[in-house]
């Protein structure tokens, strides 16, 4: 691409992340200060930071490069991430905080006071964390691919590389400053393009999103196929593209028609109807679920809640974060449909998640402007791929150190964040080609088939017991995970067993809560005996504790 | 702050279990010989505060009725989130012409679920936190009421 600024940017962002992190460093001294920011975190601070923490490649390429391909369909994605934060705020926030439980696996022991669903619950942790950093590895190293042309798997070991060294030296503290820098840096790298692509669209005269006669190419481009689909020409001649076939497309010749992609207007521009494919509707309603009851499930998102002083603070955090979040996913919807018009040649490509970054270069030209805001942008996503990581590194670290190796010092806690770093770094250098978008909402359909669950039943209802937890969370959770096992590397499926799998969660949640409360009910002798106490300590309003 | 300083461990003590002392009566069990009169001073004269922390029949059913009532707080605002937004899909697939409204130039469907519903789902939050806290004062002033 050539852009001689976004190289710069990105290693200037990795600098601040790293200085942010040393001076967190001169400021943590005790195992508390590391595991908890000593709770001295202000809630502004902590509701940027946990902002900042979830607002991952995920968000901050994925969801304008669905939108590109797919259309209003996929306004879900967004919608179902910040609402992840109501029901969060609704069933969990206050009491959580209020029980003392620092991790998920905390939680069953304190609530169930069982030794072997906490071992069961560090599993999943650990796996849905594993299964989250892999994605954000790879789109870091996808992205330095596109921009600068290098290696792909340096930018997935940069960014692996910092997040281990600067949370295994900083730990949480330094994270929450780091975090709460990159939820600004994240908000103004899609705001401040945007209002320039806005601009050029309206200097352009407008440009029709979806024209009648069907997308043109604006200017000559050459296209390199990255993904294996079948074009309709514009003479309704088709074509069989590989990967590595280069395409060249006149100024004003229209786009071809890509297999697997929204390309007419009504496909795009209209949410699916009934009447033809129910299987669409399913998909929705899937996503809705998992979205909206995974986030709670996430483990670097509950970590954050014991920095709260206490439940009232954690409830207000949420609802802060919550508005942080929704101003931010009102961005890449914008890039998504310009994205329609500036740079059509990615639906050819397949490499849609990469429009983020290459659209204002494409829209503004590569005169400064345009190579500034693309340093800009590149320079968000890295910010995404280095915040996320962090957070998630830090609870899967903190999983490790406590329930693996049964340490509580900083030494195990550095020894299990090399651990924790470098098992994902691996996965991500052997496994390419998965969907960043797609393996996320896989993690959060496993995370709200297992922990979505546990917490709300947990925090709610008093006949819960071990067994039950236990029984809810391997049925659910392990359907969840075998979904996701049989969409990476199992064979291509088709009709609606493919629906089923690709988008569980809506008969894995049911799934997990029916085992959960019908095993309960018959163990029922096995509620723990406390529970009225652990009742009055999850509910009990923050004014009586003191 | 000392307590709350330490690392979090799974077992670790919480506030209200330790620090809110009986205040007239001990712990039940433990018989007092000196002063007769004191141990048999009535049992509501200890506090609905010592109720909760005693588990006592009547700190066990004030906790259940403030569980009971923040729980159908929560199910009541999701349930307007569920038909508020939850509806859009199956209303869009069955009546497609509201898919194709258009306001302003823009379609419907992106403008209420890409723009309206944030600011949607903001509302109800703060709406929560409002009613919530406004319960949970309910509950504090009916334990620490002064005492006749």
């Amino acid at each position: 691409m050539g852009n001689d600024l976004v190289v710069p940017a990105i290693v200037a962002v990795t600098l601040i992340t790293v200085a942010i992190g040393f001076y967190g460093l001169r400021l943590a001294r005790t195992t508390s200060d590391f595991l908890v920011a000593s709770r001295v975190v202000s809630p502004t601070w902590n509701a940027a930071a946990i902002g900042g923490e979830y607002l991952s490649a995920a968000s901050f390429l994925g969801v304008a490069g669905l939108i590109l391909k797919y259309g209003v369909d996929v306004l879900w994605y967004p919608v179902g991430f910040a609402a992840g934060y109501l029901a969060l705020l609704l069933f969990v926030a206050a009491p959580l905080r209020r029980s003392g439980a620092f991790t998920l696996p905390d939680f069953c022991e304190l609530r169930l006071g069982s030794r072997r669903l906490r071992t069961l619950a560090t599993i999943f942790v650990i796996f849905i964390g594993w299964l989250y950093l892999v994605p954000q590895l790879q789109g870091a190293g996808l992205t330095l691919a596109t921009l600068t042309g290098s290696p792909y798997p340096i930018g997935a070991l940069v960014v692996g590389a910092v997040v281990t060294a600067n949370v295994a030296l900083g730990g949480m503290r330094a994270v929450t400053f780091v975090q709460a820098f990159q939820y600004w840096l994240k908000l103004t790298a899609l705001a401040l393009p945007a209002i320039f692509l806005a601009l050029q669209w309206q200097a352009d005269g407008r440009p029709a999103v979806t024209p009648p006669d069907g997308a043109t190419f604006r200017t000559a481009t050459t296209v390199v196929v990255e993904q294996r689909a079948v074009l309709t020409l514009g003479d309704g001649q088709t074509l069989e593209v590989r990967p590595g076939d280069e395409l060249s497309f006149a100024e004003g010749e229209p786009v071809p028609e890509v297999s697997g992609v929204a390309n007419g207007a009504t496909d795009w521009l209209l949410p699916s109807d009934a009447g033809s494919d129910d299987r669409g509707l399913f998909a929705t309603y899937s996503l809705i679920l998992a979205t909206f009851l995974g986030t709670m499930g996430l483990p670097h998102v509950l970590v954050r809640f014991y920095t709260n002083p206490d439940g009232a603070a954690a409830r207000r955090t949420t609802l802060v974060v919550l508005a942080l979040v929704g101003v931010f996913y009102l961005l890449p919807t914008i890039y998504g449909v310009l994205g329609r018009i500036y740079t059509p040649q990615l639906l050819v490509t397949g490499q849609t998640d990469a429009v983020v970054v290459l659209l204002p270069e494409a829209a503004l030209g590569a005169g400064t402007t345009g190579r500034l805001l693309a340093a800009l942008v590149a320079a968000g996503a890295f910010a995404a791929f280095l915040s996320t990581s962090s957070g998630l590194l830090t609870s899967v670290a903190g999983v490790i150190s406590t329930d693996v190796l049964g340490r509580g010092s900083v030494r195990g806690f550095r020894l299990a964040t090399v651990i924790a770093g470098v098992v994902p770094m691996v996965l991500a250098l052997n496994v390419s080609g998965m969907d960043v978008s797609q393996v996320v909402g896989l993690a959060f359909a496993v995370a709200a088939s297992s922990f979505c669950p546990l917490l709300v039943l947990g925090i709610w209802w008093r006949g819960l017991t071990d067994a039950g937890a236990a029984a809810g969370i391997l049925v659910g959770g392990g359907a969840a995970v075998t979904s996701v096992l049989v969409t990476v590397l199992g064979p291509a499926l088709t009709g609606w067993p493919a629906s089923l799998i690709a988008q569980p969660a809506a008969w894995t949640v049911p799934l997990a809560f029916t085992v959960m409360v019908a095993v309960s009910l018959a163990t029922r002798r096995r509620a723990p005996t406390d529970v009225g106490r652990t009742m009055l300590r999850l509910h009990a309003p923050d004014a009586l504790r003191s | 702050m000392a307590a709350e300083d330490a690392l979090p461990a799974p077992r670790r003590p919480d506030p209200a279990e330790t620090s809110a002392e009986p205040v007239g009566s001990g712990p039940p069990g433990r018989t007092r010989v000196v002063l007769a009169e004191v141990s048999r001073r009535p049992h509501w004269v200890a506090g609905i505060h010592t109720e909760l922390t005693q588990q006592t029949r009547v700190g066990e059913a004030l906790i259940r009725g403030l569980v009971r009532a923040q729980l159908a707080l929560a199910l009541q605002l999701s349930a307007v989130v569920l038909i508020g937004l939850g509806g859009l899909p199956w209303l869009f697939a069955i009546a497609p012409s509201v898919g194709r409204m258009t306001v302003l130039g823009v379609n419907l469907p992106w403008l209420l679920l890409g723009v309206l519903s944030f600011p949607f789902l903001v509302a109800v939050g703060w709406t929560y936190v409002r009613l919530t806290e406004r319960n949970e004062q309910d509950f504090t002033d009916l334990v620490q009421r002064p005492e006749r």
